[in-house]
């Protein structure tokens, strides 16, 4: 039994983990798996001051439309939550949220796992990192950027 | 054969360092029937030689799904150039 429930976004505003977790959680989920990426206050040694995120919003809500879909082929979860945010971010603002809920523990870790890692290969969002002496836009050949991960994150894990 | 037929026109779009470097959101293209993604990638990359080294290491999207450059455009296709990604 699965409701597939899903819900997918490119926001403006702050991302609320407590919304997530509020969505996905129902009584057939006994684990809730969450990552966040967070704005980091540096990058190769160079201080960050805030981060500029834009997306090509209609291609990347479909892209996160076909990477819920992805997940729920692959993994009998219950329930899938991801945002991405766009506009000027602040020092530990969360620019990206992904929460899983299902049955047990080895789905959802692994279906949230999944989602984040799709999400840094085919989403169709930039970023761009402002400094004291300069801006740069991430990802491309002769920035100091690469494929490095760019987050912070840690999972959430209810017994199950 | 009407010039409708022989002649097709396509939107590019255009994001982060791409669009920063035009100075526009989008740029509007005619040439003919049959012309490929990637000689569209080539087409631009002569009209702006200062984008030609980030054109090669981009990825290209037709009406908002990945594709390769042997794609042909489509009639009225929104074309976007996908600079490397960095979401997350």
């Amino acid at each position: 039994m699965t409701d597939r429930f899903t819900h997918v976004q490119v926001v403006e505003r702050p991302i609320s983990p407590d919304d997530a977790i509020k969505a996905v959680s129902t009584v057939i989920a006994g684990a809730v798996n969450l990552f966040l990426g967070v704005v980091r206050n540096h990058h190769d040694g160079k201080a960050v001051l805030f981060l500029e995120y834009e997306a090509f919003r209609a291609m990347a809500e479909k892209q996160l439309q076909r990477i819920a879909a992805e997940i729920h082929e692959r993994w009998p979860v219950e329930r899938v939550w991801m945002e991405h945010r766009v506009g000027r971010l602040e020092i530990g603002e969360i620019s990206v949220i992904v929460c899983v809920s299902a049955a047990h523990r080895a789905e959802s870790l692994a279906a949230c796992r999944y989602g984040i890692e799709r999400i840094k290969q085919d989403l169709p969002v930039w970023k761009k990192e402002h400094y004291a002496d300069g801006a740069v836009w991430i990802g491309e050949a002769g920035s100091p950027s690469d494929v490095a991960p760019q987050e912070h994150g840690y999972w959430t894990d209810h017994p199950s | 054969m009407s010039e409708a037929q022989t002649t097709i026109a396509v939107t590019v779009l255009c994001f982060a360092s791409i669009r920063e470097n035009l100075g526009v959101d989008s740029v509007r293209w005619e040439g003919p029937t049959g012309t490929r993604v990637g000689d569209l990638r080539a087409i631009l990359a002569t009209r702006y030689p200062a984008l030609r080294a980030l054109l090669s290491g981009c990825r290209m999207a037709m009406n908002q799904e990945f594709v390769t450059d042997d794609q042909p455009l489509q009639a009225g296709a929104e074309v976007a150039i996908i600079p490397p990604i960095s979401g997350g």
